[in-house]
Protein backbone atom coordinates (compact mmCIF):
# COMPACT_ATOMS: atom_id res chain seq x y z
CA UNK A 1 0.00 0.00 0.00
CA UNK A 2 2.56 2.33 0.99
CA UNK A 3 4.47 1.51 -1.79
CA UNK A 4 2.04 2.33 -4.24
CA UNK A 5 3.14 5.85 -5.60
CA UNK A 6 0.37 6.69 -7.81
CA UNK A 7 -2.66 6.83 -5.72
CA UNK A 8 -3.24 10.26 -4.22
CA UNK A 9 -2.99 10.42 -0.58
CA UNK A 10 0.52 8.96 -1.27
CA UNK A 11 1.35 11.21 -4.01
CA UNK A 12 0.27 14.42 -1.77
CA UNK A 13 2.60 14.34 1.00
CA UNK A 14 5.79 13.25 -1.49
CA UNK A 15 5.48 16.68 -3.29
CA UNK A 16 4.86 18.71 0.07
CA UNK A 17 8.25 17.23 1.09
CA UNK A 18 9.90 18.42 -2.01
CA UNK A 19 8.76 21.79 -1.63
CA UNK A 20 9.95 21.89 1.77
CA UNK A 21 13.61 20.26 1.41
CA UNK A 22 13.95 21.98 -2.05
CA UNK A 23 14.35 26.05 -2.92
CA UNK A 24 12.11 27.63 -4.66
CA UNK A 25 12.36 27.74 -9.13
CA UNK A 26 14.03 30.79 -8.56
CA UNK A 27 16.33 30.37 -5.66
CA UNK A 28 17.82 27.80 -7.53
CA UNK A 29 18.15 29.18 -10.99
CA UNK A 30 19.42 32.48 -9.31
CA UNK A 31 22.14 29.97 -7.67
CA UNK A 32 23.11 28.25 -10.83
CA UNK A 33 23.20 31.43 -12.46
CA UNK A 34 25.42 33.54 -10.35
CA UNK A 35 27.64 29.94 -9.99
CA UNK A 36 28.11 29.49 -13.87
CA UNK A 37 28.25 33.37 -14.08
CA UNK A 38 31.46 32.94 -11.48
CA UNK A 39 33.08 30.20 -13.33
CA UNK A 40 32.73 32.03 -17.08
CA UNK A 41 34.44 34.78 -15.59
CA UNK A 42 37.51 33.16 -14.10
CA UNK A 43 37.83 30.03 -15.44
CA UNK A 44 36.64 29.32 -19.15
CA UNK A 45 37.36 33.56 -19.85
CA UNK A 46 40.93 33.08 -19.08
CA UNK A 47 41.57 30.07 -21.08
CA UNK A 48 39.54 31.23 -23.93
CA UNK A 49 41.78 34.35 -24.06
CA UNK A 50 45.34 31.94 -24.33
CA UNK A 51 44.17 30.82 -27.32
CA UNK A 52 42.39 33.80 -29.41
CA UNK A 53 45.67 35.52 -28.03
CA UNK A 54 47.96 32.96 -29.69
CA UNK A 55 46.08 32.83 -33.33
CA UNK A 56 45.44 36.47 -32.99
CA UNK A 57 47.65 36.98 -35.58
CA UNK A 58 46.56 33.71 -37.30
CA UNK A 59 47.61 30.13 -37.05
CA UNK A 60 51.06 31.08 -39.82
CA UNK A 61 52.27 33.67 -37.04
CA UNK A 62 51.07 30.97 -34.52
CA UNK A 63 53.20 27.73 -35.96
CA UNK A 64 56.27 30.43 -36.50
CA UNK A 65 56.56 31.25 -33.35
CA UNK A 66 56.66 27.69 -32.05
CA UNK A 67 59.37 27.15 -34.75
CA UNK A 68 61.64 29.77 -32.82
CA UNK A 69 64.77 27.62 -31.85
CA UNK A 70 64.71 29.34 -27.85
CA UNK A 71 61.10 27.61 -28.02
CA UNK A 72 62.16 24.76 -29.21
CA UNK A 73 65.07 24.36 -26.60
CA UNK A 74 62.52 25.43 -23.63
CA UNK A 75 59.94 22.60 -24.90
CA UNK A 76 63.22 20.40 -24.76
CA UNK A 77 64.03 21.35 -21.49
CA UNK A 78 60.80 20.81 -20.03
CA UNK A 79 59.98 17.42 -21.13
CA UNK A 80 63.91 16.79 -19.75
CA UNK A 81 63.65 17.90 -16.53
CA UNK A 82 59.48 16.22 -16.23
CA UNK A 83 61.29 12.90 -17.35
CA UNK A 84 63.63 13.27 -14.67
CA UNK A 85 61.78 14.25 -11.81
CA UNK A 86 58.50 12.29 -12.33
CA UNK A 87 59.96 9.19 -11.98
CA UNK A 88 62.10 9.84 -9.11
CA UNK A 89 58.81 11.34 -7.35
CA UNK A 90 57.36 8.44 -8.29
CA UNK A 91 60.13 5.80 -6.78
CA UNK A 92 59.60 8.16 -3.83
CA UNK A 93 55.63 7.95 -3.67
CA UNK A 94 55.55 4.04 -4.09
CA UNK A 95 58.18 3.51 -1.04
CA UNK A 96 56.56 6.12 0.58
CA UNK A 97 52.89 4.62 0.85
CA UNK A 98 54.39 1.12 1.49
CA UNK A 99 55.83 2.24 4.40
CA UNK A 100 52.81 4.41 5.83
CA UNK A 101 50.13 2.53 4.64
CA UNK A 102 51.33 -1.39 5.37
CA UNK A 103 52.88 -0.99 8.43
CA UNK A 104 52.07 0.51 12.27
CA UNK A 105 55.12 2.73 13.53
CA UNK A 106 55.45 5.80 15.80
CA UNK A 107 55.66 8.97 14.41
CA UNK A 108 53.88 8.12 11.07
CA UNK A 109 51.29 10.81 11.51
CA UNK A 110 54.55 13.40 11.89
CA UNK A 111 56.48 11.38 8.69
CA UNK A 112 52.75 12.31 6.89
CA UNK A 113 52.82 16.00 7.74
CA UNK A 114 56.37 16.21 6.79
CA UNK A 115 56.03 14.55 3.52
CA UNK A 116 52.86 17.15 3.07
CA UNK A 117 55.51 19.95 3.50
CA UNK A 118 56.37 20.98 -0.11
CA UNK A 119 52.68 22.12 -0.60
CA UNK A 120 52.78 24.81 2.07
CA UNK A 121 55.51 26.28 1.18
CA UNK A 122 55.71 29.11 -1.44
CA UNK A 123 57.25 28.15 -5.30
CA UNK A 124 60.03 30.97 -4.47
CA UNK A 125 60.92 29.77 -1.16
CA UNK A 126 61.15 26.21 -2.98
CA UNK A 127 64.04 27.75 -5.46
CA UNK A 128 65.31 29.87 -3.00
CA UNK A 129 66.65 27.17 -0.73
CA UNK A 130 68.50 25.32 -3.33
CA UNK A 131 70.18 28.89 -4.27
CA UNK A 132 71.08 29.19 -0.21
CA UNK A 133 72.28 25.21 -0.45
CA UNK A 134 74.15 25.56 -4.04
CA UNK A 135 75.05 29.46 -4.56
CA UNK A 136 78.69 30.53 -4.83
CA UNK A 137 78.58 32.23 -1.38
CA UNK A 138 77.18 28.60 0.22
CA UNK A 139 79.46 26.45 2.50
CA UNK A 140 79.10 24.25 -0.69
CA UNK A 141 79.61 26.98 -3.33
CA UNK A 142 83.14 27.01 -3.29
CA UNK A 143 83.25 23.24 -3.57
CA UNK A 144 81.49 22.65 -6.63
CA UNK A 145 83.31 25.54 -7.87
CA UNK A 146 86.29 23.70 -7.74
CA UNK A 147 85.15 20.53 -9.59
CA UNK A 148 83.10 22.61 -12.10
CA UNK A 149 79.98 21.02 -11.10
CA UNK A 150 77.21 22.91 -12.35
CA UNK A 151 74.33 22.94 -10.18
CA UNK A 152 72.51 26.27 -10.30
CA UNK A 153 71.75 27.51 -13.37
CA UNK A 154 71.98 24.15 -14.86
CA UNK A 155 69.67 21.23 -15.73
CA UNK A 156 70.66 19.68 -11.98
CA UNK A 157 68.76 22.55 -9.93
CA UNK A 158 65.92 22.90 -12.30
CA UNK A 159 65.58 19.21 -11.13
CA UNK A 160 65.91 19.63 -7.53
CA UNK A 161 63.54 22.26 -7.41
CA UNK A 162 60.98 20.74 -9.41
CA UNK A 163 61.06 17.63 -7.42
CA UNK A 164 60.67 19.57 -4.08
CA UNK A 165 57.46 21.36 -5.74
CA UNK A 166 56.09 17.69 -6.79
CA UNK A 167 57.08 16.08 -4.18
CA UNK A 168 53.78 14.92 -2.28
CA UNK A 169 51.63 14.15 -5.14
CA UNK A 170 52.17 10.34 -5.63
CA UNK A 171 52.36 9.95 -2.03
CA UNK A 172 49.39 11.62 -1.07
CA UNK A 173 47.67 9.82 -3.35
CA UNK A 174 48.65 6.55 -2.86
CA UNK A 175 48.89 6.31 1.00
CA UNK A 176 45.11 6.49 1.15
CA UNK A 177 44.08 4.28 -1.47
CA UNK A 178 46.58 1.67 -0.18
CA UNK A 179 45.48 2.12 4.01
CA UNK A 180 41.90 1.15 2.51
CA UNK A 181 43.19 -1.59 0.48
CA UNK A 182 44.69 -3.38 3.69
CA UNK A 183 47.29 -5.92 4.07
CA UNK A 184 45.49 -9.30 3.28
CA UNK A 185 45.98 -9.73 -0.54
CA UNK A 186 49.54 -9.38 0.11
CA UNK A 187 49.75 -11.74 3.30
CA UNK A 188 48.02 -14.42 1.17
CA UNK A 189 50.42 -13.78 -1.57
CA UNK A 190 53.13 -14.50 1.08
CA UNK A 191 51.36 -17.16 2.75
CA UNK A 192 51.27 -19.34 -0.62
CA UNK A 193 55.49 -18.98 -0.83
CA UNK A 194 55.56 -15.70 -3.15
CA UNK A 195 58.77 -13.59 -2.08
CA UNK A 196 58.53 -9.85 -1.32
CA UNK A 197 59.27 -8.45 -4.37
CA UNK A 198 56.66 -10.99 -6.02
CA UNK A 199 53.71 -9.66 -4.07
CA UNK A 200 54.96 -6.41 -4.97
CA UNK A 201 54.74 -6.61 -8.55
CA UNK A 202 51.79 -9.17 -9.32
CA UNK A 203 49.55 -8.61 -6.08
CA UNK A 204 49.80 -4.55 -4.84
CA UNK A 205 51.04 -3.13 -8.39
CA UNK A 206 48.05 -4.30 -10.11
CA UNK A 207 45.93 -2.58 -7.14
CA UNK A 208 47.26 0.53 -7.54
CA UNK A 209 47.74 1.14 -11.13
CA UNK A 210 45.36 3.64 -11.79
CA UNK A 211 45.87 5.45 -8.47
CA UNK A 212 49.68 5.75 -9.39
CA UNK A 213 48.45 6.62 -12.46
CA UNK A 214 46.45 9.77 -10.94
CA UNK A 215 49.16 10.62 -9.05
CA UNK A 216 51.80 10.64 -11.88
CA UNK A 217 49.30 12.62 -13.85
CA UNK A 218 48.88 15.26 -11.45
CA UNK A 219 52.54 15.44 -10.55
CA UNK A 220 53.49 15.56 -14.34
CA UNK A 221 51.11 18.85 -15.13
CA UNK A 222 52.84 20.39 -11.91
CA UNK A 223 56.77 19.38 -12.82
CA UNK A 224 55.62 21.02 -16.32
CA UNK A 225 54.19 24.28 -15.53
CA UNK A 226 56.14 25.08 -12.36
CA UNK A 227 57.41 28.85 -12.74
CA UNK A 228 58.07 30.29 -9.06
CA UNK A 229 60.81 27.51 -7.95
CA UNK A 230 61.93 26.71 -11.47
CA UNK A 231 62.80 30.91 -12.22
CA UNK A 232 64.42 31.61 -8.75
CA UNK A 233 67.33 28.61 -10.06
CA UNK A 234 67.30 28.58 -13.57
CA UNK A 235 69.51 31.64 -13.78
CA UNK A 236 67.44 32.76 -17.49
CA UNK A 237 70.25 31.36 -19.93
CA UNK A 238 68.55 32.05 -23.30
CA UNK A 239 67.91 29.13 -24.82
CA UNK A 240 69.89 27.36 -22.33
CA UNK A 241 68.31 27.09 -18.69
CA UNK A 242 64.25 27.88 -19.56
CA UNK A 243 62.09 26.17 -19.69
CA UNK A 244 58.33 26.36 -21.10
CA UNK A 245 57.00 28.94 -18.33
CA UNK A 246 59.64 31.17 -17.94
CA UNK A 247 60.16 31.73 -22.14
CA UNK A 248 56.47 32.74 -21.66
CA UNK A 249 57.67 34.87 -19.25
CA UNK A 250 60.30 35.94 -21.58
CA UNK A 251 58.40 36.24 -24.20
CA UNK A 252 55.85 38.66 -22.44
CA UNK A 253 58.02 40.94 -20.69
CA UNK A 254 59.59 41.73 -24.31
CA UNK A 255 56.08 42.60 -25.51
CA UNK A 256 55.91 39.49 -28.09
CA UNK A 257 52.71 38.89 -27.13
CA UNK A 258 52.11 36.13 -29.86
CA UNK A 259 54.78 34.25 -29.28
CA UNK A 260 54.18 33.66 -25.76
CA UNK A 261 50.65 33.17 -25.89
CA UNK A 262 51.69 30.37 -28.48
CA UNK A 263 53.32 28.89 -25.73
CA UNK A 264 50.78 29.42 -23.57
CA UNK A 265 48.36 27.61 -25.28
CA UNK A 266 50.56 24.61 -26.09
CA UNK A 267 50.53 23.87 -21.64
CA UNK A 268 47.24 25.25 -21.54
CA UNK A 269 46.68 22.12 -24.35
CA UNK A 270 48.55 19.89 -21.64
CA UNK A 271 46.63 20.95 -18.75
CA UNK A 272 43.33 20.57 -20.77
CA UNK A 273 44.56 16.69 -21.75
CA UNK A 274 45.69 16.07 -17.81
CA UNK A 275 42.08 17.25 -16.86
CA UNK A 276 40.40 15.15 -19.54
CA UNK A 277 42.47 12.31 -18.24
CA UNK A 278 41.74 12.85 -14.64
CA UNK A 279 38.04 12.94 -15.12
CA UNK A 280 38.39 10.28 -16.97
CA UNK A 281 40.04 7.88 -14.63
CA UNK A 282 37.81 9.32 -11.71
CA UNK A 283 34.80 8.44 -13.70
CA UNK A 284 35.99 4.72 -15.36
CA UNK A 285 38.04 3.45 -12.31
CA UNK A 286 36.40 5.99 -9.41
CA UNK A 287 36.49 2.71 -6.76
CA UNK A 288 40.89 2.19 -7.74
CA UNK A 289 41.57 5.45 -6.99
CA UNK A 290 41.58 7.47 -3.38
CA UNK A 291 41.16 10.45 -5.08
CA UNK A 292 37.73 10.25 -6.19
CA UNK A 293 36.51 9.63 -3.03
CA UNK A 294 37.22 12.95 -2.04
CA UNK A 295 35.20 14.14 -3.84
CA UNK B 1 54.84 -11.70 31.17
CA UNK B 2 52.58 -11.35 28.21
CA UNK B 3 51.07 -8.27 29.57
CA UNK B 4 54.42 -7.06 30.00
CA UNK B 5 55.65 -7.95 26.12
CA UNK B 6 52.67 -6.08 24.94
CA UNK B 7 52.93 -2.97 26.57
CA UNK B 8 56.44 -2.78 25.93
CA UNK B 9 57.61 0.29 23.37
CA UNK B 10 58.58 -0.81 20.20
CA UNK B 11 58.74 1.37 17.05
CA UNK B 12 56.81 -0.76 14.85
CA UNK B 13 53.83 -3.22 15.31
CA UNK B 14 54.96 -6.75 14.19
CA UNK B 15 53.69 -7.49 10.27
CA UNK B 16 54.54 -10.05 8.05
CA UNK B 17 54.45 -7.60 5.26
CA UNK B 18 58.55 -7.64 3.87
CA UNK B 19 60.12 -4.38 2.84
CA UNK B 20 59.63 -1.88 5.65
CA UNK B 21 63.11 -0.90 6.13
CA UNK B 22 63.70 -0.57 2.43
CA UNK B 23 60.60 1.38 2.24
CA UNK B 24 60.90 3.10 5.07
CA UNK B 25 64.82 3.93 4.15
CA UNK B 26 64.20 5.32 0.91
CA UNK B 27 61.35 7.45 1.93
CA UNK B 28 63.45 9.19 4.61
CA UNK B 29 66.43 9.40 2.31
CA UNK B 30 64.74 11.27 0.22
CA UNK B 31 62.90 13.05 2.26
CA UNK B 32 65.77 14.18 4.03
CA UNK B 33 68.34 15.17 1.12
CA UNK B 34 64.86 17.03 -0.84
CA UNK B 35 62.91 18.71 1.50
CA UNK B 36 64.26 18.64 5.15
CA UNK B 37 67.82 19.60 4.46
CA UNK B 38 67.03 22.13 2.57
CA UNK B 39 64.63 23.76 4.30
CA UNK B 40 66.78 23.68 7.47
CA UNK B 41 69.52 25.15 5.68
CA UNK B 42 66.96 28.17 5.04
CA UNK B 43 66.91 28.01 8.93
CA UNK B 44 70.57 27.85 9.41
CA UNK B 45 71.36 30.63 7.28
CA UNK B 46 68.40 32.92 8.85
CA UNK B 47 69.55 32.21 12.22
CA UNK B 48 73.40 33.15 11.46
CA UNK B 49 71.68 36.83 10.81
CA UNK B 50 71.42 37.96 14.49
CA UNK B 51 68.15 38.12 16.08
CA UNK B 52 68.84 42.48 15.87
CA UNK B 53 70.14 42.32 12.33
CA UNK B 54 66.99 39.58 11.30
CA UNK B 55 64.72 41.95 12.96
CA UNK B 56 65.55 44.46 11.17
CA UNK B 57 65.58 43.15 7.91
CA UNK B 58 62.06 41.95 8.80
CA UNK B 59 60.86 45.02 9.64
CA UNK B 60 62.16 47.37 6.32
CA UNK B 61 58.97 49.42 5.22
CA UNK B 62 59.24 47.72 1.98
CA UNK B 63 59.09 44.43 3.48
CA UNK B 64 56.26 45.10 5.69
CA UNK B 65 54.01 46.24 2.62
CA UNK B 66 54.78 43.69 1.00
CA UNK B 67 53.60 41.42 3.61
CA UNK B 68 51.39 43.06 3.87
CA UNK B 69 49.83 43.18 0.45
CA UNK B 70 50.73 39.40 0.21
CA UNK B 71 48.38 38.60 3.10
CA UNK B 72 46.00 41.02 2.71
CA UNK B 73 44.84 40.21 -0.85
CA UNK B 74 44.96 36.28 -0.13
CA UNK B 75 42.68 36.77 2.32
CA UNK B 76 40.38 38.87 0.52
CA UNK B 77 40.65 36.46 -2.26
CA UNK B 78 40.07 33.26 0.20
CA UNK B 79 36.57 35.51 1.00
CA UNK B 80 36.19 35.38 -2.06
CA UNK B 81 36.32 32.07 -2.90
CA UNK B 82 34.65 30.35 0.73
CA UNK B 83 31.29 32.56 -0.82
CA UNK B 84 31.43 31.45 -4.16
CA UNK B 85 33.38 28.48 -3.51
CA UNK B 86 30.43 26.89 -1.30
CA UNK B 87 28.12 28.52 -3.98
CA UNK B 88 29.32 26.18 -7.03
CA UNK B 89 29.56 23.35 -4.66
CA UNK B 90 25.81 23.66 -3.48
CA UNK B 91 25.35 24.37 -7.38
CA UNK B 92 27.00 20.78 -8.67
CA UNK B 93 25.66 19.01 -5.42
CA UNK B 94 22.16 19.45 -5.78
CA UNK B 95 20.96 20.58 -8.67
CA UNK B 96 20.97 19.32 -12.69
CA UNK B 97 21.94 21.33 -15.52
CA UNK B 98 23.28 21.01 -18.96
CA UNK B 99 26.88 20.93 -18.97
CA UNK B 100 27.23 19.87 -15.52
CA UNK B 101 30.03 17.70 -15.64
CA UNK B 102 32.31 19.91 -17.84
CA UNK B 103 31.65 22.04 -15.46
CA UNK B 104 32.86 20.16 -12.08
CA UNK B 105 36.02 19.02 -14.38
CA UNK B 106 36.97 22.83 -14.64
CA UNK B 107 37.12 23.42 -11.69
CA UNK B 108 40.28 21.82 -11.40
CA UNK B 109 41.95 24.03 -14.00
CA UNK B 110 43.55 26.34 -12.27
CA UNK B 111 45.88 23.01 -10.74
CA UNK B 112 46.31 22.04 -13.74
CA UNK B 113 47.34 25.19 -15.83
CA UNK B 114 50.56 26.89 -15.31
CA UNK B 115 50.92 29.40 -13.19
CA UNK B 116 52.34 31.53 -15.70
CA UNK B 117 49.61 30.93 -18.54
CA UNK B 118 47.01 31.82 -16.10
CA UNK B 119 48.67 35.41 -14.72
CA UNK B 120 49.05 36.65 -18.78
CA UNK B 121 45.58 35.54 -19.58
CA UNK B 122 44.12 37.08 -16.57
CA UNK B 123 46.25 40.30 -17.21
CA UNK B 124 45.26 40.06 -21.40
CA UNK B 125 41.66 39.98 -19.73
CA UNK B 126 41.68 42.65 -17.19
CA UNK B 127 44.43 45.38 -18.67
CA UNK B 128 42.94 48.28 -19.71
CA UNK B 129 42.54 47.62 -23.54
CA UNK B 130 41.44 43.94 -22.67
CA UNK B 131 37.58 42.47 -22.95
CA UNK B 132 36.75 42.77 -19.26
CA UNK B 133 39.12 45.87 -18.59
CA UNK B 134 38.02 47.97 -20.99
CA UNK B 135 34.11 47.76 -19.82
CA UNK B 136 35.15 48.87 -16.39
CA UNK B 137 38.01 51.51 -17.45
CA UNK B 138 35.24 54.19 -18.18
CA UNK B 139 33.49 53.28 -14.43
CA UNK B 140 36.51 54.59 -12.68
CA UNK B 141 37.25 50.81 -12.44
CA UNK B 142 41.13 49.40 -12.65
CA UNK B 143 41.97 46.06 -11.86
CA UNK B 144 45.21 45.01 -13.62
CA UNK B 145 48.46 46.78 -12.59
CA UNK B 146 46.86 47.14 -9.16
CA UNK B 147 46.52 45.36 -5.28
CA UNK B 148 42.61 44.51 -7.02
CA UNK B 149 44.58 42.51 -9.87
CA UNK B 150 46.52 40.55 -7.53
CA UNK B 151 43.21 39.46 -5.91
CA UNK B 152 42.04 38.33 -9.18
CA UNK B 153 44.72 36.41 -9.67
CA UNK B 154 44.55 34.68 -6.51
CA UNK B 155 41.15 33.80 -6.71
CA UNK B 156 41.71 31.99 -9.62
CA UNK B 157 44.17 29.99 -8.06
CA UNK B 158 42.57 29.50 -5.01
CA UNK B 159 39.15 28.63 -6.07
CA UNK B 160 39.18 24.64 -6.51
CA UNK B 161 40.48 24.54 -2.64
CA UNK B 162 37.37 25.48 -1.39
CA UNK B 163 35.18 23.75 -3.77
CA UNK B 164 37.15 20.44 -3.62
CA UNK B 165 36.93 20.73 0.59
CA UNK B 166 33.27 21.67 1.02
CA UNK B 167 31.94 19.15 -2.02
CA UNK B 168 31.84 16.09 -0.93
CA UNK B 169 31.00 16.78 2.67
CA UNK B 170 27.66 18.75 1.22
CA UNK B 171 27.28 15.17 -0.96
CA UNK B 172 27.25 12.97 2.34
CA UNK B 173 24.71 15.45 4.34
CA UNK B 174 21.90 13.61 4.77
CA UNK B 175 18.24 13.94 3.50
CA UNK B 176 16.66 13.20 6.29
CA UNK B 177 18.31 15.95 8.19
CA UNK B 178 16.75 18.20 5.99
CA UNK B 179 13.50 16.61 6.33
CA UNK B 180 13.14 16.56 10.02
CA UNK B 181 13.60 20.35 9.96
CA UNK B 182 10.90 21.11 7.48
CA UNK B 183 8.44 18.62 9.42
CA UNK B 184 9.72 20.92 13.01
CA UNK B 185 8.66 23.63 10.47
CA UNK B 186 11.47 25.90 9.85
CA UNK B 187 11.25 26.89 6.48
CA UNK B 188 13.98 26.55 3.92
CA UNK B 189 16.42 29.60 4.67
CA UNK B 190 16.16 28.55 7.94
CA UNK B 191 16.66 24.80 7.63
CA UNK B 192 19.93 26.12 5.06
CA UNK B 193 21.39 29.01 7.38
CA UNK B 194 20.78 26.76 11.00
CA UNK B 195 21.19 22.98 9.98
CA UNK B 196 22.82 22.61 6.62
CA UNK B 197 25.59 25.74 6.90
CA UNK B 198 26.62 25.22 10.09
CA UNK B 199 27.57 21.63 9.15
CA UNK B 200 29.83 22.78 6.60
CA UNK B 201 31.53 25.02 8.20
CA UNK B 202 34.46 22.86 9.44
CA UNK B 203 35.31 21.92 5.51
CA UNK B 204 34.26 25.36 4.81
CA UNK B 205 37.13 26.86 6.97
CA UNK B 206 39.51 24.49 5.37
CA UNK B 207 39.13 25.41 2.30
CA UNK B 208 39.46 28.64 3.00
CA UNK B 209 42.57 28.40 5.14
CA UNK B 210 44.53 26.21 2.14
CA UNK B 211 42.95 28.95 -0.69
CA UNK B 212 44.74 31.39 1.92
CA UNK B 213 48.28 29.58 2.43
CA UNK B 214 48.56 29.16 -0.81
CA UNK B 215 47.77 33.02 -2.27
CA UNK B 216 50.06 33.92 0.37
CA UNK B 217 52.99 32.37 -1.47
CA UNK B 218 51.75 32.51 -4.85
CA UNK B 219 54.07 33.89 -7.67
CA UNK B 220 53.67 32.69 -11.30
CA UNK B 221 50.04 33.65 -11.71
CA UNK B 222 50.28 37.80 -9.58
CA UNK B 223 53.51 39.45 -10.96
CA UNK B 224 52.16 39.88 -14.59
CA UNK B 225 48.95 41.11 -13.63
CA UNK B 226 50.22 43.00 -10.06
CA UNK B 227 52.29 46.08 -11.80
CA UNK B 228 54.56 45.17 -9.06
CA UNK B 229 54.72 49.00 -7.71
CA UNK B 230 57.10 48.77 -4.35
CA UNK B 231 54.63 49.50 -1.66
CA UNK B 232 51.69 49.62 -3.80
CA UNK B 233 51.42 46.47 -5.69
CA UNK B 234 54.65 44.48 -4.63
CA UNK B 235 53.97 40.94 -2.96
CA UNK B 236 56.31 39.46 -0.74
CA UNK B 237 57.58 36.29 -2.96
CA UNK B 238 58.11 38.90 -5.74
CA UNK B 239 60.45 40.77 -2.92
CA UNK B 240 62.33 37.83 -2.14
CA UNK B 241 63.41 37.44 -5.57
CA UNK B 242 64.76 41.28 -5.85
CA UNK B 243 66.60 40.45 -3.04
CA UNK B 244 68.43 37.64 -4.49
CA UNK B 245 68.51 39.85 -7.76
CA UNK B 246 70.70 42.17 -5.47
CA UNK B 247 72.72 39.77 -4.26
CA UNK B 248 71.51 40.51 -0.90
CA UNK B 249 70.88 37.03 0.70
CA UNK B 250 70.38 37.96 3.99
CA UNK B 251 67.18 40.12 3.26
CA UNK B 252 65.81 37.37 0.90
CA UNK B 253 66.59 34.71 3.82
CA UNK B 254 64.81 36.48 6.14
CA UNK B 255 61.97 37.56 4.50
CA UNK B 256 61.51 34.19 3.80
CA UNK B 257 61.74 32.82 7.08
CA UNK B 258 58.97 34.56 7.83
CA UNK B 259 56.75 33.26 4.97
CA UNK B 260 58.01 29.98 5.98
CA UNK B 261 56.99 30.16 9.74
CA UNK B 262 53.77 31.71 9.06
CA UNK B 263 53.23 29.12 6.53
CA UNK B 264 53.35 26.53 9.15
CA UNK B 265 50.85 28.34 11.57
CA UNK B 266 48.34 28.08 8.72
CA UNK B 267 49.33 24.22 8.57
CA UNK B 268 48.82 24.29 12.28
CA UNK B 269 45.86 26.01 12.48
CA UNK B 270 44.30 23.73 9.17
CA UNK B 271 45.21 20.57 11.00
CA UNK B 272 43.81 21.41 14.39
CA UNK B 273 40.13 22.82 12.40
CA UNK B 274 40.20 18.88 10.63
CA UNK B 275 40.58 17.31 13.95
CA UNK B 276 38.62 19.70 15.79
CA UNK B 277 35.67 18.85 12.98
CA UNK B 278 36.33 15.28 12.99
CA UNK B 279 35.58 15.16 17.20
CA UNK B 280 32.43 17.47 16.30
CA UNK B 281 30.92 15.65 13.94
CA UNK B 282 31.81 11.98 13.56
CA UNK B 283 32.31 10.57 16.51
CA UNK B 284 28.10 9.82 16.36
CA UNK B 285 28.72 8.28 12.75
Amino acid sequence: MALDTSSAPAAAPSKLVKAATSETRIARLTLIAVALGFVALFLLLPLATVFIEAFRKGPVEFATALRDPETFSAIRLTLIVAVIAVPLNLVFGVAAAWAIAKFEFKGKAFLTTLIDLPFSVSPVISGLVFVLLFGANSALGPFLQKYGIHILFAVPGLVLATVFVTFPFVARELIPLMQEQGTSDEEAALSLGATGWQTFWHVTLPNIKWGLLYGVLLCNARAMGEFGAVSVVSGHIRGQTNTMPLQVEILYNEYNFVAAFAVAAVLALLALVTLVLKTALELRYSDEIAASRRH
Amino acid sequence: MAFRSSTRWRFRQPSVIPGFGLALGVTLTWLTLIVLIPLSGLIWRSSGLGWSNFMSLVLDERTVNALTISFGTAFIAAVVNLFFGVVLAWVLVRYRFPGKRVIDAMVDLPFALPTAVAGIALTALYAPNGWIGSILEPLGIKIAFTPAGIVVALVFVGLPFVVRTVQPVMEEIDKEVEEAAATLGANRYQTISRVLLPGLLPAGLTGFALAFARGVGEYGSVIFIAGNLPYVSEIAPLLIIIRLEEFNYPAATAIATVMLFLSFIMLLVINSIQSWSRRRYSNGA
